[in-house]
């Protein structure tokens, strides 16, 4: 039988030979990276229509990039949201907590303390901004690099580190990888581990409270690579169709692991702009200026609570760090990418914008890095008082069965009985205390 | 009045009232739609119309647009906004279609509903009823006839539910919606309009003639998980479901076998106590599925028997079912393990 590879090309006619086009990013290691090709305009040059705006009478929204704190560290144009200084300094607290949180967090894995650690360095306006600009029973359906929200709506972070070092105190019974929390009573969505699957749940939830002629909307992260997944094209689809009140926001970190932007598509259009297909209404915003990210996500939700619409949101930021701790970047792009950003570092942006305002100095911000370290300290040790992963199996045997179904049927009750059989004999000399059944 | 005449009435009453399958589905969904706020009915074509076996019709007229609505055509996009209206506190009963236009909404079941309650340790749950249409019989091709059903039942997480007649259609339908577990409900399309002998080439029998499409009015609940009994024998034990209930009554009434035939009617969890009981008094066990062979439900059900009766056994555990193939359209009643297969096999464990 003829293999494909047998047969000819069909050549040699008129016809120009195809080409198979397969994008390639601009730098790879030891390269020297310009991003001068970036249009990154200037802040305040983007209007801000109202908030029920037509989709297709705020296109240019979707292409141009929605900026506020300029290189003078001022805040500039319509899209300011005007926050007074505590506001912005709890802001500048929450994005300093979480670089702290991450910087340990992540050394706790290299000292085997865990299995497994995600920083958002780099990303943490896109969580702790955009979160601030929600109410706070607003539903979020995160992916895995948010936990800006989860520190920003003051969710303890005790129950971080349990969860991360899956120990006896974890509320997950140490069933999920590490930072895929779930903490229902700050209205945020348990974390798959699965791309983009939230992203339809989102709009589900939003639909329901539309359903109920409740006020709370949903609001969804997902990055860009995992656009290209069905989940997320069923996602607009049903927020448009529906017009549902959710928010979609694509973090455009540049990386996918070790895949660019361009597999995703970012070679021939933005993110931001697949909203108009959908008809929804489309931004696209500097994801490095915490105010910018405050204000798109303020609008966006004032849109879809007056039942205006949904809003897809593409927050144009950077990866600095690694896709996880089991990823090392050298190995696929350019070290010097970080430097050249030209959108520069959300933490130090927002707090030369305090100094330049007069309501911030570079000795309370020293202070406030020192008390972020030490809180994270602190907790940790609190935490590692609960385990850390992989010494003393802390869940009682019987939990790996319960909560599969609502009641244990028969055959997991029979699993059971043999997995307490069998860990007499995998570990006779632990104390049956740290087995005790239910 | 006294409760003997009060009887009378009732029964009098239910022998007026006789449903065929989507009838009683269609019941089953209005008394839930009533009487629960949360339950909300989607799916393609489900609501104005009332869907393409019609088993929604006039819901939406009655309760309202917002509560039975009809969706984009993404089997994702309506699991995955189930999972989200789950979370949220409703009882979302999404309609796929058919059960072969299920799989685009695979990973939305397995990776999420199913594992949701367990991955945030109860924090939230995914209840929801996924009611599909399934199996052959109809001239459905390929792709308007398969049995997915042991694809859910290997899944941790998910409860696999088939009616075989239209009382327990509504009964096990009531019980699905009103489960905290996310639910496959399979409906044997072949069985909607009457009960299926496999003998296709005699007129169709309507549900009327039948004893189970008797449908009370109003709310009842089958128990998952329970088993129910066809027929009683000692012969054998048939171990099946859907519409193959039907077919093995008639071959067995037709060669005079007394057999113990079993509609599992719920296959994850299943009801493990009846069917080692009946393997147990018969020392024999043959299982009838339409669905494909290897790997199939069947398999498991010879693995349980085999390994919880064995030493009851009188013959190896026998299994019919549809051929390892797509379903074809031409030749499909060749496909069809009907009368001829499980005749076959019939004959070979009774004898042995």
């Amino acid at each position: 039988m003829a293999k494909p590879a047998d047969t000819p090309p069909h050549t040699g006619d008129n016809r120009p030979a195809l080409a198979l086009h397969v994008p390639e990013p601009k730098f790879r290691p030891g390269d020297v990276a310009d991003f001068s090709d970036i249009v990154v305009g200037q802040p305040g040059d983007q209007p801000r229509p109202d908030e029920a705006t037509k989709p297709e009478d705020m296109k240019d929204l979707a292409y141009g990039l929605v900026r506020v704190l300029g290189d003078d560290n001022k805040a500039h144009g319509p899209w300011d949201p005007k926050l007074d200084a505590e506001t912005l300094r709890a802001m500048l607290g929450h994005m300093a907590l979480v670089r702290a949180f991450d910087e340990r967090m992540f050394r706790g894995q290299r000292q085997g303390k865990t299995s497994f650690y995600m920083k958002c360095t780099g990303e943490e306006a896109t969580s702790v901004a955009a979160s601030m600009a929600l109410a706070s029973d607003d539903m979020v359906f995160p992916s895995y690099r948010q936990q800006g929200i989860l520190l920003a709506r003051g969710y303890p972070m005790i129950e971080m580190i349990n969860q991360i070092y899956s120990n006896k105190g974890d509320k997950l019974k140490g069933r999920q990888l590490p930072i895929m929390y779930s903490a229902r009573d700050h209205s945020f969505f348990s974390i798959s581990g699965n791309l983009a699957t939230q992203t339809p749940q989102a709009v589900g939830w939003a639909m329901a409270s539309a359903i109920k002629g409740d006020s709370r909307i949903a609001a969804t992260w997902v990055g860009e690579g995992s656009t290209a997944e069905g989940d997320f094209h069923s996602a607009c689809t049903f927020a448009a169709v529906y017009n549902a009140p959710v928010i979609l926001n694509v973090i455009n970190n540049q990386w996918a692991i070790s895949s660019f932007s361009g597999f995703a598509g970012a070679e021939r259009t933005t993110f931001a702009a697949r909203a108009l297909g959908y008809g929804l209404a489309g931004l696209r915003v500097d994801g490095n200026d915490a105010l910018a990210c405050f204000a798109a996500q303020q609008w966006a939700a004032n849109r879809a609570r007056a039942n205006a619409g949904p809003t897809l949101i593409e927050f144009f930021t950077y990866r600095a760090e690694g896709h996880s701790t089991s990823d090392d970047p050298s190995g696929y792009r350019s070290a010097q990418e970080r430097e050249e950003w030209p959108l520069g570092d959300p933490i130090m942006r927002l707090k030369d914008h305090l100094i330049a305002i007069d309501e911030w100095d570079e000795d309370r911000q020293a202070a406030m890095d020192k008390d972020c370290a030490q809180r994270v300290k602190a907790t940790t040790k609190q935490a590692e008082a609960n385990g850390i992963l992989g010494h003393g199996l802390h869940h009682p045997f019987h939990t790996m069965f319960e909560d599969v179904f609502e009641e244990l049927p028969w055959h997991l009750e029979e699993q059971a009985e043999q997995a307490t059989r069998e860990r007499k004999i995998k570990w006779p000399d632990q104390h049956p205390k740290d087995f005790a059944g239910k | 009045m006294s409760l003997e005449t009060e009887t009378m009435a009732a029964e009098g009453q239910e022998t007026e009232r006789r449903l065929n399958m989507i009838e009683a589905i269609n019941d089953a969904l209005d008394i839930m739609l009533t009487r629960d706020d949360d339950v909300i009915v989607m799916g393609e074509d489900v609501g104005y119309f009332g869907g393409v076996f019609r088993c929604t019709a006039g819901l939406q007229k009655k309760h309202g647009k917002t509560r039975v609505f009809d969706t984009p055509i993404s089997e994702c996009g309506i699991i995955g906004v189930a999972v989200g209206m789950g979370a949220y506190g409703l009882r979302p009963v999404p309609e796929i279609q058919f059960a072969d236009y299920i799989y685009p909404g695979l990973d939305q079941l397995i990776s999420e509903a199913a594992r949701l309650r367990y991955r945030s340790a109860t924090e939230f749950i995914a209840p929801m009823t996924v009611r599909s249409p399934f199996g052959g019989g109809i001239f459905g091709g390929q792709t308007h006839s398969q049995s997915p059903e042991s694809l859910f039942t290997h899944v941790s997480g998910l409860k696999t539910v088939i009616p075989a007649t239209p009382y327990d259609a509504k009964g096990l339908l009531i019980s699905c919606i009103e489960d905290n577990d996310p639910v496959i409900f399979f409906e044997p399309k072949r069985i909607y309009n009457g009960p299926f002998s496999g003998f296709y080439d005699k007129p169709v029998e309507p549900w009327k003639k039948h004893k189970d499409s008797v449908v009370p009015e109003g709310y009842y609940k089958i128990p998952l998980g329970k088993a129910r009994h066809v027929t009683q024998g000692d012969q054998v034990t048939v171990l099946t479901y859907g519409t193959m209930v039907h077919v093995a009554e008639a071959v067995c009434a037709a060669k005079g076998i007394e057999a113990d035939i079993l509609d599992l009617r719920t296959l994850v969890p299943l009801d493990i106590e009846a069917i080692e009981a009946s393997v147990k008094k018969t020392g024999k066990c043959l299982i009838v599925h339409e669905a494909t062979r290897t790997s199939g439900f069947g398999a498991e059900l010879s693995a349980l028997v085999t390994e919880r009766c064995f030493y009851h056994l009188e013959a190896p555990v026998e299994r019919v079912t549809g051929f390892d193939t797509p379903y074809p359209h031409s030749l499909e009643w060749a496909y069809f393990p009907g009368p001829v297969r499980i005749g076959e096999a019939l004959d070979k464990i009774v004898k042995d």
